[in-house]
């Protein structure tokens, strides 16, 4: 308050004590808000912030359309093709299919970060033109073959496959790409080949995670041959009609849809017929835990979580897990006479 | 087992719930404020839809970890008053283990609720089976007795000492919810690793001070 050309009623006068105790209030006051956003700010930057998984940022690099042939069928409106029990097609399941922007926003490539969104936002560092697979080992005819030409040799199919990851989490993804079996006859194994052992590129600068020692690289995965003959078996080169992105193991991966999706070895550089079984990268890490078959099994637990249900992302209840996925009726029979609980 | 309470200073009584004097009146109802916006942004974010493509799990690690690391800082207080002479995380430490607490309640609300749907079956059977979530289970029990004799009250009623040689129990939750994070992660240990080593060093710090007392006290 400022000069008054008269003197202002007593009841107009703030004591001084109240007048010094409203400072020392707006004083507290302030110190209180500073202190509780600072304490807010610095959980929040904590816990959401940093390294961890936020909001996902654009989706490195840029998938083009893919395949000549007509662009995918869009999802089948919910519960339209359940009707016909016997019109079952485990090539192209009718489940809800997964949104592409989680597809290619929630991704285990360890390669490209250890969380789930920094695959991501690294994976504009992959070069995909030129590629080469070797296609070696136990083959009649080795070569080393360019993509574009491998895309050459098979027609690109559409394949709406169930993808559960070991995490419990799982998807539904319209892949592109082409049977491995296809490939594998063309190599025309030899009488010795009995596993197939696939390996991701090699290369810190394009593969930054690769400079951690989370796991040893390259990336080795692998499959017994009949497995890897098995119909269902893809090596895919896109998903929603579109190419691969980095995040999801572009240029070329493999799908397995029965088994966990650790098995699906991405941006895969060899492809090698084995007589012996190959030592699997995370077997290798922690053989308890992950199995050379890892095939889905609500009856095996994982020993820090339980396998009987799966949270299918986009959904917030879970549902129970189907053997091999949902597909027993086309696998099971290639482990008929093995005890799942030991070969997991 | 009788010399802690000799050790038993007044600012230690004050941060126990006995009224603080009115200098920093402002600071613990500060911290709690403080303490409940992460909770405030997490819900905000979760009805906007924007806690990426597995909310849940995200809500859960977010929950988790603002439970351990607000249980760190608790223990924090005794270990920073002994290095720097500061005594006002003293005046804190009870709204910060309270604010743990309520955050691993809230982590395990939303695993039971959400996660599982309230499947008992489930819930039981993941807490005897897997020693990672047994882990999580038995930290959040350890943290029932001391947010139940948080107050002045019970303090009184316990004895200091008493009160006291309960509280070390937020030591065995932290130790356990940092070992609920190791197993949780699959491969990359660096996160539980760390909060593994600042527990480890305020350990260090109170068991220096206990011994240089003790060195102390004999002339």
């Amino acid at each position: 308050m400022s000069k008054l050309p008269k003197e202002p009623p007593a009841g107009e006068i703030t004591p001084p004590a109240l007048y010094l105790r409203r400072r020392e209030l707006l004083k507290s006051a302030a110190l209180f808000a500073g202190t509780a956003s600072a304490i807010g700010g610095g959980l929040v930057w904590l816990t959401g912030g940093a390294a961890r998984l936020s909001a996902a940022g654009a989706p490195g690099g840029e998938a083009t359309p893919l395949g000549s042939a007509a662009a995918p069928p869009g999802p089948p409106a919910a519960g339209a093709s359940s009707s016909g029990t016997s019109s079952r097609d485990p090539f192209v399941t009718d489940e809800a299919r997964t949104s592409y922007e989680d597809i290619v926003s929630y991704n285990n490539f360890y390669e490209l970060g250890l969380s789930k969104s920094e695959p991501a936002r690294n994976a504009g560092r992959l070069r995909l033109r030129p590629w080469a697979i070797a296609c070696e080992g136990e083959v009649k005819k080795p070569e080393v073959v360019d993509l574009d030409t491998l895309l050459r040799w098979f027609p690109l199919e559409e394949r709406v496959y169930r993808m559960r990851c070991v995490e419990a989490w799982s998807m539904v993804i319209p892949w592109l790409g082409f049977p491995l079996g296809a490939l594998l006859r063309r190599l025309d194994p030899t009488s010795r080949a009995r596993y197939v052992q696939f390996t991701t590129l090699l290369d810190r600068e394009q593969l930054p995670g690769q400079r951690s020692d989370v796991l040893e690289w390259p990336y080795v995965e692998g499959l017994r041959i009949d497995e890897a003959m098995h119909p269902l078996t893809m090596l895919a080169v896109g998903l929603y009609g579109k190419t691969l992105l980095g995040q999801n193991g572009a240029p070329i991966r493999l799908v397995v849809p029965w088994k966990y999706g650790f098995k699906g070895c991405k941006s895969i550089v060899s492809i090698k017929l084995t007589e012996r079984q190959p030592a699997t990268s995370w077997s290798r890490a922690a053989p308890d835990e992950y199995g050379f078959y890892a095939n889905v099994n609500p009856a095996v637990d994982h020993p820090r979580w339980s396998q009987a249900t799966e949270r299918r992302i986009g959904e917030l209840r879970r549902r129970p897990t189907l053997p091999f996925n949902g597909y027993a009726e086309e696998v099971a029979g290639l482990y008929s006479g093995m005890d799942l609980r030991e070969s997991f | 087992m009788r010399a802690p309470a000799r050790t038993m200073s007044p600012p230690r009584a004050a941060a126990a719930g006995v009224p603080a004097g009115r200098k920093l009146a402002w600071l613990p109802p500060a911290v709690v404020a403080g303490g409940l916006i992460p909770l405030a942004v997490l819900g905000v974010r979760a009805g906007a839809g924007a806690l990426g493509p597995d909310p849940v799990a995200e809500a859960l690690n977010q929950l988790g970890l603002l439970a351990l690391v607000l249980l760190v800082a608790s223990l924090a207080a005794t270990p920073v008053k002994l290095v720097s002479g500061w005594t006002f995380p003293l005046r804190i430490r009870k709204e910060l283990g309270l604010l743990a607490f309520f955050y691993a309640c809230a982590h395990f609300l939303t695993y039971a609720i959400v996660d599982q749907g309230l499947e008992v079956r489930a819930i039981v059977e993941d807490i005897t089976e897997r020693p990672f979530i047994l882990a999580g289970f038995v930290a959040l029990l350890a943290l029932v007795p001391l947010a139940a004799t948080s107050t002045a009250r019970m303090l009184k009623r316990l004895g200091a000492a008493r009160w006291k040689r309960l509280h070390r129990l937020a030591y065995v939750a932290a130790v356990l919810g940092i070992v609920h994070f190791f197993l949780r992660v699959k491969k990359d240990t660096t996160e539980p690793m760390i909060y593994g080593a600042l527990l480890a060093l305020l350990f260090a710090v109170r068991i220096a001070s206990a011994v240089l007392r003790r060195r102390a006290a004999p002339r």
